[in-house]
C-alpha cells in the first residue's frame, strides 16, 4: 500500500492541518508518513496546499509528483491539480465549493457536499474532517480508528464539544 | 529508544541540537529556517540555556564566536542569504579554532531569491564559504530523524577537532514533518570536560587568548599547517555515506541530502522494473566520502548526477572518481524539484532502455 496525497483549498479552510492529521494517524496505524506543505507565498490569502504520504514500507521521496488521491476544497485546486492524479486515482471533490467536475474516465471521483454536511453537524470549519472521513474509507489505507484517535492528539487545545463534532464529521465522510 | 514523535525538520534540527547539549542560540529570522529560532525561543530557557534574537546575522554570529569561546554547545541558524552574512564571522572562527554548529537551510539563490528548497549552497557550504584556508566538517541529512541526531554528530567531530560544523539542508527538510526516533539520550552540560582553551574564569591560572590573528613572522603560516594537520584526520576518519544496490549495477545514480530521498524512489522504480541501477549517497559532504566513490565507479557503465543546482554538486563526484565512468548530469535549480518519474525518464535513457 502506497498512497501519494495531495490536499488543496483556500487557506483557512484546515487544509495543512488535515494534511498534519493524515501523517500523524497514519503513524499511529503503524505505517510510514511523510508530510511536505507548500509553504510558499501562495499560502497567504490564496490556495493552501500539502502532500502527505502514507505507505506500509518506508518512504524515499516525500515529493508528491503524481498523486494517488487528491482532494480539493475549493474551485482553483481542481484545475490545479485534477490533471496530476494517477491513472485509477482517485478524486475527492467538495461540491459545496467546487462547481467543475472532472472529463476524465481513468479515475475514480467522489462527490461530497462537505460544508453542507459539517455545518448540519454543527461547524463549516470541520467540512475537512469530512473529506478526510471518505479519504480514508475510500482508499483503506488506515484504520477510521487510527484517524478518530489522532484527532485529541493533534488538535489538542480543541474542546471536547469540537472534537466530538469531528468525529461525527469522519464518519458522515466515510458514509457518503 | 523512544516512542516516535511527528515533527517538523526545524524543529527536530533545534531539539536535535539542545538534546546534544546546545545552550546558547542566536539567530535572525528568515525563511524557510524560521522554526528553528522560534522552537529555540520557548525550549531554550526550559533548559537553562540562552535564546537571542539578535539584531542581525552578523551580530549572532559574533555572539556565537564569544559563546563558544567559553567551551559552550552553540548554535546558530539561518537560510542562504542570512549564511552569506554570517561567513565573516565563521571564518574568524575557523581562525580562532572555535567549535561552533549552524545550520543553512538552503533556499532559492543567488541574492535575496525566493523561500523555495534548493541546493544551490554546495560551494559555499563546501569550500569554506568565508575568507582564509579552513574547511567547515558538513553533513547533509536526508530525513527528519537525520535532522534531530546529526546536530550531536557536528558537536563531536567539532569539539574533538575544534573546527566549525555545520547541517546543510533546505526547504524540503526543514518544513516536512515525519516520525523522529533520536539515537542518543539527552547530553548534559554539566557533564563536559574542562578545556584547556576556553576563557571565562581565569584566576589561579595562566593569561588565555582567544584569536585568529596573529603579526608574528611565521607564525600563522604554522598555525594553518597545525590546522590543516586536523582537517587531514577529519578527511581520513569522519566521513559517511550510505548507499543502496552499488555492488551489481551499470549505473550509478547519486544525489545529498532531500534530492537522494528522490533520487532513491527512482532508482527503486528503475530496479523493479530490471534496470542494473545503484544509489550513492554522501552524508557528509566535507570530508566527502572520496574512497567510496572511487571504489562504487569501478566496473560501473555510467554515472548520473542529480543535485537541485546547476553543477555543483557533481564536482566532488568527479574529483573522486577520477574519470573511472562517464558522467551524466541533472539538475534544477531555485526551487525546481525533480520528481522519482523524471529521473526514471533521463535513467533509462541513459541505458539506452
Amino acid at each position: 500500500m502506497y498512497q501519494g496525497i495531495i490536499v488543496a483549498g483556500f487557506g483557512g479552510q484546515g487544509v495543512v492541518s488535515m494534511g498534519i492529521l493524515l501523517a500523524y494517524a497514519g503513524m499511529v496505524d503503524g505505517k510510514h508518513v511523510t508530510f511536505f506543505p507548500a509553504y510558499g507565498a501562495e499560502m497567504r490569502g490564496g490556495t493552501a496546499n500539502c502532500s502527505v504520504i502514507v505507505a506500509i514500507d518506508e518512504i524515499a521521496s516525500p515529493v508528491v509528483g503524481q498523486p494517488d488521491s487528491v482532494v480539493v476544497m475549493n474551485e482553483p485546486s481542481f484545475a490545479k491539480f485534477e490533471p496530476m492524479i494517477k491513472p485509477n486515482g482517485r478524486l475527492f471533490i467538495n461540491t459545496s465549493l467546487v462547481s467543475s467536475r472532472s472529463k476524465r474516465d481513468d479515475i475514480e471521483v467522489i462527490e461530497i457536499p462537505a460544508n453542507k454536511i459539517a455545518e448540519e453537524i454543527g461547524t463549516l470549519k470541520i467540512a475537512n474532517m469530512v473529506m478526510a472521513g471518505s479519504l480514508v474509507d475510500k482508499t483503506g489505507m488506515m484504520a477510521q480508528k487510527s484517524l478518530i484517535d489522532s484527532v485529541g492528539k493533534v488538535y489538542s487545545r480543541a474542546k471536547p464539544e469540537i472534537l466530538k463534532m469531528n468525529e461525527v464529521a469522519i464518519k458522515r465522510g466515510a458514509e457518503s | 529508544m523512544a516512542e516516535r514523535t511527528l515533527m517538523k525538520g526545524n524543529e527536530a534540527l533545534a531539539e536535535g541540537a539542545i538534546r546534544a547539549g546546545c545552550r546558547f542560540f542566536a539567530g535572525y529570522p528568515i525563511t524557510p529556517q524560521n522554526e528553528v529560532p522560534e522552537y529555540m525561543s520557548w525550549r531554550m530557557p526550559q533548559e537553562g540555556g540562552f535564546f537571542i534574537q539578535a539584531e542581525s546575522e552578523v551580530a549572532a554570529i559574533n555572539m556565537l564566536f564569544g559563546s563558544a569561546a567559553t567551551g559552550a554547545r552553540v548554535m546558530t541558524s539561518s537560510s542562504s542569504p542570512g549564511i552569506s552574512l554570517k561567513q565573516e564571522g565563521i571564518s574568524y572562527c575557523a581562525g580562532a579554532d572555535l567549535p561552533i554548529f549552524y545550520a543553512n537551510v538552503v533556499r532559492g539563490g543567488p541574492g535575496l531569491g525566493n523561500i523555495a528548497p534548493a541546493q544551490g549552497d554546495y560551494f559555499q557550504a563546501t569550500r569554506g564559504g568565508g575568507h582564509g584556508d579552513y574547511r567547515v566538517f558538513v553533513m547533509a541529512p536526508n530525513s527528519v530523524t537525520e535532522m534531530a541526531n546529526f546536530p550531536k554528530r557536528c558537536y563531536d567531530v567539532a569539539f574533538k577537532y575544534r573546527v566549525p560544523s555545520m547541517i546543510l539542508a533546505d526547504g524540503i527538510l526543514g518544513q516536512m514533518m515525519e516520525p523522529v526516533e533520536f539515537d542518543f539520550d539527552p547530553v548534559d552540560p554539566d557533564t563536559f570536560p574542562e578545556f584547556d582553551w576556553t576563557i571565562g574564569d581565569a584566576a589561579g591560572r595562566e593569561r588565555r587568548v582567544v584569536k585568529s590573528y596573529d603579526l608574528r613572522p611565521g607564525r600563522l603560516e604554522e598555525w594553518n599547517f597545525e590546522r590543516q594537520k586536523r582537517f587531514d584526520t577529519i578527511e581520513a576518519e569522519e566521513s559517511a555515506w550510505d548507499s543502496e544496490g552499488i555492488d551489481d549495477c551499470e549505473l550509478l545514480v547519486t544525489s545529498y541530502g532531500s534530492c537522494s530521498r528522490i533520487s532513491k524512489s527512482a532508482v527503486k522504480l528503475a530496479r523493479d522494473n530490471g534496470l542494473a541501477v545503484g544509489l550513492l549517497r554522501p552524508i557528509t559532504l566535507y570530508p566527502f566520502p572520496k574512497r567510496a566513490f572511487k571504489e562504487a565507479a569501478k566496473g560501473v557503465k555510467n554515472i548520473l548526477v542529480v543535485e537541485m543546482s546547476l553543477g555543483q554538486y557533481i564536482e566532488d563526484v568527479q574529483l573522486s572518481v577520477e574519470g573511472a565512468a562517464p558522467i551524466h548530469f541533472h539538475g534544477r535549480p531555485a526551487g525546481g524539484i525533480p520528481t522519482a518519474e523524471e529521473i526514471y525518464e533521463i535513467i533509462k535513457k541513459i541505458m539506452g532502455k
